[in-house]
């Protein structure tokens, strides 16, 4: 898993696919309700303006998420 | 002619796909939508007639999940399992396809009949995206209609596409194949389910092994029981349930994508346009000072445009006031109750009407538009780390915001925040923002005391600066409250940025007035005849030579001294308690001892006699901050209580704000005084 990188790392304009997620049970399916699993692609899209949270594309919906959250999603580039 | 059916017929779909606004086109009803998830809170009903069908509308809350767990989402899902609708109308917003489409796969497996409707497809077309209606109605088995949930004829397809699916047989939806461990397992599931629709049966199967359902809910007998959880135990050792349930949403999203790429021609950079307004409204640089000009400008508009209209209706209503007592006495009506009547009852209400109704008029329908065009998440998106730093939600931003309007919506509107712990602060801190009620005070004593003149200009710098003061008590009060009696670290913060919609005026002007403007000053209206009534009789009711408002009045005057005000504001802020815009009409009346409320018609003669009452500059400082941090209105506590169910967090809700006020005026009034 040495070239995955947590989600929280992208910056706007970057781009990766989800490999795994080590949050807490009860995040993982909230995260899957809103389409974010292993193999969704993420966009990173944007920054709010003292830089946490980030907002994501993510199965073409725009979604705001913690840098927290984010550090816990990991992507292959 | 038969007669027609009765149906029941729900409304389902993701947060932000405009479902509301559907409702609303269905049944004619005026439900306000709004544009951030978890709007819709409990489930509007309304009803649609047709020739042939009387069509029970429920509209549920949006849900991006039938398994979803979370408080107001889980309602749609228990809503649907317990296979209460005859037909399932799942609205989707067809600028983002994909991401719809797997709530509606799980409906389509449960809902004897489903119809897609497709909202948005004007947005849609805007953006070049096309989709391939026919081809995705044959690929998933359902009929789909896509629409403009504003245009009538299309509202008109959905109708006969819904009446159609009614008159048909039952439906049978393609639905994607789950791995055969998972299906297999199910079928030996499915024989230990009490009888109940086939899909049914199914999808309860698979609920119970994703384990988003408990066997404890079934009706079965002990051994059955006992047998099904051994088989559970068995199945869950060899695959847990975490996996199984990520199993099921990736074949979702799978089969989602599948159908996008047959039926969806999506252009890249489609949203380009959303994401250079995102540049600006959320930028490093620009994000903050846009927020403070726009709040600046709102109420700007607001009281430069409120002035003159509230004068004219004031004076209006006051030259009706001697015929209407002279009507009450010429119909042999005894005097003091034509004077309880006219002084009391309708003077109130014709001075809150007049003073409410044109800032609200012009207030809500601003809000409304920023509320239309997608701004609103922007703000809890700018502001998230701030409440974080609180241990808090940033969807509270949010509910703060609904909070200006009326404090008991904004407390309401709570229930878009997950967390228990978050959503309770977020409850307990909505009546630190002022409320529209509020402002006229605040307008006034700013005017009188610190701008000196009646101009519009200061009077919205000063408004502004007390929000801003207002949002940061709001901070300061939640980091305690989750420091002290509500401890725990800040839950996971998931925020849907929707697209920017251009708002259409005419339906925004419609609905803010109609919903919004109308609702809150008919409860205001309601509240201040019997409230005007106490009051004069109050004030004219004799208790030992004085009258009994004098001698409650000398009774508070202590403590008012103490916070830096007096008997008789103190008093105000008390009898204020069912509507907060009768505080300065009762405190001119305590210090005229007209014994009847008294309008102002121009501030110089407000100033005029608050100075000749003893005030100073100080004084009105502590009445701002008073009014800033006072007990919630009548309204606003009781809707704590039925949202918290708990006396002692209504007590919690009641006191908080009450002490803080109290601590500020005193600390205040001790130090300059």
């Amino acid at each position: 898993m040495e070239n995955s990188i947590p989600m929280s790392t992208l910056s706007p304009g970057e781009s990766g696919t989800v490999d795994r997620m080590t949050l807490s049970a009860a995040m993982c399916s909230r995260m899957q309700d809103i389409g974010l699993m292993s193999g969704t692609p993420v966009v990173c899209v944007g920054r709010s303006p003292l830089g946490d949270p980030a907002a994501f594309r993510i199965r073409g919906a725009v979604i705001a998420l913690r840098k927290a959250d984010c550090a816990r999603i990991f992507l292959r580039r | 002619m038969d007669t027609p059916r009765t149906v029941h017929i729900a409304l389902a779909g993701n947060p932000n796909v405009g479902k509301s606004t559907v409702f609303n086109a269905l049944t004619g009803m005026h439900q306000h939508t709004g544009n951030w998830a978890g709007k819709t809170v409990g489930c509007a009903e309304g009803e649609c007639r047709t020739e042939n069908y009387v069509m029970h509308i429920t509209d549920l809350p949006g849900a991006y999940s039938l398994n979803g767990g979370c408080g107001e989402e889980s309602a749609a899902g228990e809503y649907l399992l317990q296979n209460a609708a005859d037909l399932t109308v799942v609205v989707c917003d067809a600028t983002a396809p994909l991401r719809n489409l797997p709530l509606l796969l799980q409906i389509m497996a449960i809902s004897p009949r489903t119809v897609l409707c497709l909202n948005l497809m004007d947005e849609a077309r805007r953006r070049h995206i096309r989709i391939d209606i026919d081809t995705l109605s044959d690929r998933l088995g359902i009929p789909v209609v896509g629409i403009c949930a504003r245009s009538r004829t299309d509202i008109r397809a959905l109708l006969d596409a819904i009446e159609k699916a009614l008159s048909a047989a039952p439906q049978n939806p393609l639905l994607p194949d789950f791995p055969s461990y998972i299906t297999e397992a199910a079928d030996t599931v499915t024989a230990f389910l009490p009888p109940m629709q086939d899909n049914h049966r199914r999808s309860t199967a698979i609920r119970l092994m994703d384990g988003s359902a408990d066997i404890e809910s079934l009706q079965i007998s002990p051994e059955k029981r006992g047998e099904l959880y051994m088989m559970l135990a068995e199945f869950h050792a060899r695959h847990d349930a975490a996996s199984v349930s990520e199993e099921i949403s990736a074949v979702l999203a799978g089969h989602a994508e599948v159908l996008c790429a047959a039926c969806v021609h999506m252009p890249p950079g489609n949203d380009a346009r959303d994401r250079k307004l995102d540049r600006l409204f959320t930028g490093r640089i620009t994000a903050y000072p846009i927020m403070l000009a726009l709040l600046f400008v709102i109420f700007w508009i607001t009281l430069s445009g409120a002035n003159i209209p509230s004068g004219m209706l004031s004076a209006f209503f006051a030259s009706l006031e001697a015929p209407l007592y002279n009507l009450l006495i010429h119909i042999h009506l005894p005097v003091f109750a034509a004077e309880m009547l006219v002084y009391g009852m309708y003077r109130v209400l014709y001075w809150v009407i007049a003073v409410m109704l044109p800032p609200m008029a012009i207030f809500f329908p601003l809000f409304t538009l920023l509320e239309d065009a997608g701004y609103l998440p922007r703000i809890a998106y700018n502001l998230d780390l701030c409440f974080r730093k609180c241990r808090t939600c940033g969807k509270q931003a949010l509910t703060m915001c609904m909070g200006f309007g009326c404090n008991a919506a904004g407390v309401t509107g709570c229930r878009i925040i997950d967390s228990p712990r978050e959503r309770l602060i977020a409850i307990l801190t909505n009546t630190f923002v002022p409320c529209n009620g509020r402002f006229p005070l605040l307008i006034a004593m700013a005017s009188l005391f610190f701008i000196g003149e009646e101009s519009s200009l200061p009077g919205a710098l000063f408004l502004s600066a007390a929000v801003v003061f207002s949002v940061a008590v709001t901070l300061a009060v939640s980091a305690l409250l989750s420091a002290t009696l509500l401890r725990g670290m800040p839950s996971a913060f998931i925020l849907e940025m929707p697209p920017y919609r251009r708002p259409v005026i005419h339906t925004v002007l419609i609905r803010s007035l109609l919903d919004r403007t109308v609702f809150v000053l008919g409860r205001a209206a309601a509240v201040a005849a019997p409230a005007g009534l106490l009051i004069w009789i109050l004030a004219n009711a004799d208790a030992g030579g004085m009258t009994l408002f004098a001698r409650l009045c000398g009774w508070l005057d202590p403590a008012g001294r103490l916070l830096g005000m007096d008997g008789v504001i103190l008093l105000a802020f008390i009898l204020g308690f069912p509507a907060n815009e009768t505080v300065i009409p009762i405190m001119m009346m305590g210090y005229l001892s007209t014994g009847t409320l008294s309008g102002y018609e121009s501030l110089h003669e407000l100033g005029a006699l608050l100075t000749a009452n003893g005030w100073t500059p100080l004084t009105a400082i502590c009445v701002i901050l008073f009014s800033l941090m006072h007990w919630p209105c009548s309204t606003t506590l009781w809707t704590i209580y039925k949202e918290t169910g708990s006396l002692r967090w209504t007590a919690v809700g009641f006191l908080l704000p009450t002490l803080c006020g109290c601590l500020c005026c005193a600390l205040i009034a001790g130090i300059f005084g």
